[in-house]
């Protein structure tokens, strides 16, 4: 482990960007977001969760695939790539860590889905310790910690002292290069990480949702969730908006779509969600008609669906950002304990 | 205003007993100090979960446009100013108003958990309402606040204690009285900018839009059966913003369609997930009517007629726009 | 240059295109050098676009024992197949494909005895099936195909049906429509009915494809017949985008249907929810 006082970040981000894009939470229109850092621009590490997750970096809002250009019967097709960049993100914290081994075995799954992959290679993850847990995380009931949060290197800001632990082929080229910036932690440093860990611990241990358990779901029984009566109760106040799975760092819902540049179309694909009415409309009617149907969807694939086709792993780091920016407070913890309470009460 | 919840629950009690109403619409208890959910209770064994405190923003009347025709009669609970917007549905003929029992409820001003965190307020379990400065209860110890630098956006420019539609009332006469901004303070501060600096502040804005629609859902004059932008026939149907065009498109539409008939409920604010000041857009519009067309303010009434929608030989003739433009 | 995205279509030139009914054509697509544009197996679909009017997955009619070209028989039905029915010989399109499983006719329906069961445009599958058994014909058993459609103009690929299958000593063909009509002198009612009128063995491999309600019914009616489940083989339609089981919406329950599907053996379908 290696270490450099927290008044040096500075010097560290800008060798850091140097040769790679950096990305890091800072204030933007009012929020604070992973943003691009350049020199002056003042890292804000004091709220746990960015607007957007890291999902963003690596399945972007809207995506470029294909150029078409048409003239009478003919049509050229071109494959539209937006341009590669390497980029490391730093400050990401461990449940949106453990969103990308969720969202990488979708879209790795053969054929793999190669603009994810790019960015993917491209792209190294510097995770944060959450000193502070929030009320409304949950990222221990899928088994992270927010302790010890992964990455391609792992940070710990403590005492003025920021902790650096490479974990990967990637962090340890990163480290190798920016090598003159640290010292040596030793075994003070590590000393300190532990406690700093377990002072982390002891707080998740105070969390409201320490108890959150997921036992109701696991194995088999996914009929039975999926006719449980509690669903009509739970999607009554759901506006059937697409926040909750825009900010869901683990939901990968998109669409195909194209667009009329004036000069070709433009072939590019964007964020869906389930929750939306026309997502599975189809010219001759659509299979999940009622607003019940798509709210029980976005839920049964987090909790059942995905976790039957991916060795019973869920769907969900548990971030809370769906408990915070839930236009009507409803959200993944409320249907977690409704459901797995009593399913025929 | 937890005082009052006691009146509350005795009324839908009332109320469901005599099968006045076969639902009542209010808000259900959350997990945490700040998420009550709008929820419809049907007996009144459920009504121990009905909750009434700072953090119940969320405009109630929208859901009548839906369930108001399959649950029967409803009670609503109503905030002042959220009986504008039922108002507005009823003069559109989106709600009926005899199936619907309102009762007003007295409103100290709502809250908003995100101004708390803002202010580096973390872990937070518990908050105490009592007085004019907010007790908050956290992991990391007791924090306190003002409860004016907590309130919701919306509610820094209250419309005003009085209901505009209610067969009842509850705790009306005891509202809190709100510290009131100009409303249109925020406006004028645009208007005084160049129109590059203006465009400049609103394509910032507007490029964080991630189009969740969350704006659109919850307004409640936001109504249509199928929205121009979810119409496949339409020709502007989209899931993203393609363009930093359409990021500007959805969102002027959107003003553009619920002008005259914009209550100023400010959820479209609320519910934004990326901080969006969406009301500013909303207000230009109300502050142009109201310039071009006289004092209106919708949902005062169910009666009246958005200036937009009536004819007067006195209306204002096209070339207004240059000559203000001239006086600007 | 190709990544091999499979996201990125290719090119593909309708050569022929062939009215079938008042709201069914069918489009023969090849390569521009060519040939059929991808391999494919009988039940596997594809992605069909025009830029800038939309893309949609349709199954291909045609077996891949027909080297030079595949088709596909589209309905009418919204704005990228009103686009595709107006179109002229000549035309280029995007394609991108194959996606899905097919019907296993290499390993569990070969050496049975086959029956079709069809319903309107769902006899466009089911064709690329019944063309690859009958150019294998010695692999498999007795073959009958159960046809209907509301009227007889409503039969697709009717030519084809009524003379080439018909009178062939390959198969037996049962057609019924379901409103009598002058000049029809076949069988008259809903496909469900007419195969319970007919003795067929519930020993068969039963291929079934049509209208959601045609398929609810008849499966219903077969296994009132003692028809085997484990046997018994459907092809479902949703929305899709992708074609490769990640965009999230043809999902039922934990299957998706581009991926998993569209073939679906029936006992498979039984544990998943009704969301199709």
């Amino acid at each position: 482990m290696l270490k450099l006082p927290v008044s040096q970040m500075e010097e560290l981000f800008a060798s850091i960007a140097s040769e790679q894009s950096l990305y890091l939470p800072l204030e933007t229109n009012g929020l604070i977001a992973f943003s691009r850092w350049e020199e002056g621009k003042q890292a804000r590490f004091d709220q746990l969760h960015c607007a957007g997750s890291v999902k963003d970096f690596f399945f972007p809002q809207t995506e470029n695939l294909a150029l078409f250009k048409t003239s009478g019967k003919e049509i050229h097709i071109e494959e539209n790539r937006d341009p590669e960049e390497a980029f490391v993100v730093f400050g990401v914290r461990a449940c949106d860590a453990g969103s990308l081994s969720i969202l990488d075995r979708v879209f790795y799954d053969e054929p793999a889905d190669t603009f994810y992959q790019t960015r993917r290679r491209q792209g190294l993850i510097i995770t944060v310790a959450c000193n502070a847990p929030e009320e409304t995380c949950f990222c221990h009931t899928f088994g992270l910690d927010a302790a010890d949060p992964g990455g391609d290197v792992a940070v710990w800001l403590l005492e003025d002292m920021l902790y650096w632990d490479s974990r990967t082929e990637k962090g340890h080229a990163l480290t190798e290069r920016l090598r003159g910036l640290f010292e040596e932690a030793g075994d003070q440093g590590e000393e300190t990480v532990r406690k700093g860990k377990a002072d982390i611990g002891k707080i998740i241990d105070r969390l409201p949702l320490r108890d959150l358990s997921l036992e109701r779901f696991a194995g088999d029984g996914m009929m039975e969730k999926f006719d449980a009566p509690q669903w009509e109760s739970l999607q009554e106040a759901c506006l059937g908006c697409g926040t909750c799975t825009f900010v869901c760092p683990t939901c990968h819902c998109y669409d195909i779509r194209d667009f009329d540049t004036g000069h070709g179309i433009r072939r590019f694909r964007c964020w869906d969600s389930c929750m939306f009415s026309d997502f599975t409309l189809m010219a001759h009617g659509n299979p999940r008609p009622s607003r019940l149907a798509r709210f029980r969807q976005r839920f049964m694939h987090k909790l059942a669906y995905y976790p039957e086709n991916h060795e019973g792993l869920y769907a969900c780091v548990g971030c809370g950002r769906c408990i915070t920016k839930c236009p009507v407070s409803m959200n993944i913890t409320k249907v977690i304990k409704t459901l797995g309470v009593d399913q025929h009460a | 205003m937890q005082r009052i919840i006691g009146k509350m629950r005795e009324k839908a009690k009332e109320l469901l007993e005599a099968g006045t109403v076969d639902a009542v619409l209010g808000w259900k208890k959350g997990d945490f100090a700040y998420d009550p959910t709008p929820a419809f209770f049907y007996s009144t064994d459920e009504l121990d979960m009905l909750a009434y405190d700072g953090f119940c923003g969320s405009n109630l009347s929208k859901y009548l446009v839906e369930y108001g025709k399959e649950k029967g009669k409803v009670l609503v609970f109503l905030k002042p100013c959220d009986t504008y917007s039922l108002n507005q549905l009823v003069s559109e003929h989106r709600v009926d108003r005899e199936n619907v029992y309102v009762v007003g409820v007295g409103c100290d001003g709502m809250l908003d958990v995100q101004k708390l965190r803002d202010k580096g307020i973390a872990g937070i379990e518990e908050i105490e309402e009592a007085g004019e400065d907010l007790r908050i209860h956290t992991l990391y110890g007791l924090k306190t606040c003002p409860r004016d630098e907590a309130l919701l956006k919306k509610c820094q420019s209250c419309k005003g204690k009085e209901h505009k539609l209610f067969d009842d009332r509850i705790g009306a006469e005891e509202s809190r009285d709100i510290a009131n901004e100009d409303r249109f303070a925020e406006v004028a501060e645009l208007e005084k900018m160049s129109p590059e600096e203006r465009f400049a502040f609103w394509r910032a804005a507007l490029s964080s839009c991630i189009r969740c629609n969350a704006c659109r859902e919850a307004c409640p004059v936001c109504s249509c059966h199928t929205c121009i932008f979810d119409n496949a026939r339409s020709g502007v149907d989209a899931k993203a913003n393609a363009s930093e065009f359409e990021e500007n498109l959805f969102h002027i539409i959107r003003a553009f369609h619920v002008a005259g008939r914009c209550s100023d409920c400010g959820e479209c604010s609320r519910v934004c997930p990326q901080a969006i000041p969406l009301h500013l857009l909303n207000r230009k519009m109300i502050k142009d009517i109201q310039s071009f067309y006289g004092a209106f303010q919708a949902g005062d009434s169910a009666d009246q007629c958005s200036p937009l929608l009536s004819y007067s030989p006195d209306d204002i003739e096209p070339d207004a726009f240059d000559r203000w433009k001239g006086v600007m | 240059m190709r990544s091999g995205e499979t996201l990125i279509p290719v090119l593909g030139v309708v050569t022929e295109i062939r009215r079938e009914t008042p709201d069914v054509k069918t489009f023969r697509v090849s390569a521009p050098g060519g040939g059929a544009v991808f391999p494919h197996m009988p039940g596997q679909c594809a992605m069909l676009s025009i830029p800038g009017v939309g893309e949609a997955m349709f199954s291909i009619t045609t077996s891949p024992t027909t080297k030079a070209y595949m088709e596909f028989s589209i309905k009418q039905t919204g704005l990228l197949t009103d686009w595709l029915h107006g179109m002229e010989p000549g035309q280029q399109v995007a394609i991108r494909g194959p996606y899905g499983n097919a019907f296993p006719l290499e390993t569990e329906l070969k050496g049975k005895d086959l029956l079709f069961i069809a319903g309107g445009i769902g006899l466009a599958p089911l064709r690329a099936v019944i063309l690859y058994v009958r150019h294998y014909r010695d692999n498999y058993g007795k073959v009958d195909l159960v046809y209907g459609a509301r009227s007889k103009e409503d039969l697709v690929f009717y030519e084809e049906v009524s003379k080439d299958w018909a009178s062939s000593e390959d198969m037996q063909v049962h057609l019924t429509i379901d409103r009598a009509q002058e000049g029809w002198e076949g069988n008259v009612g809903f496909v469900p009915d007419f195969v319970r009128s007919l003795d067929f063995s519930p020993k068969c491999s039963t291929l079934v494809c049509g209208p959601p309600i045609m398929i609810k019914l008849t499966l219903d009616a077969l296994w009132g017949m003692g028809f085997d489940r484990t046997k018994t083989f459907t092809t479902m339609e949703l929305k899709m985008k992708c074609g490769v089981g990640k965009c999230g919406r043809c999902n039922i329950g934990s299957k998706y249907v581009c991926k998993d599907g569209p073939v679906f053996r029936c006992d498979e379908l039984a544990e998943l929810p009704d969301e199709y």
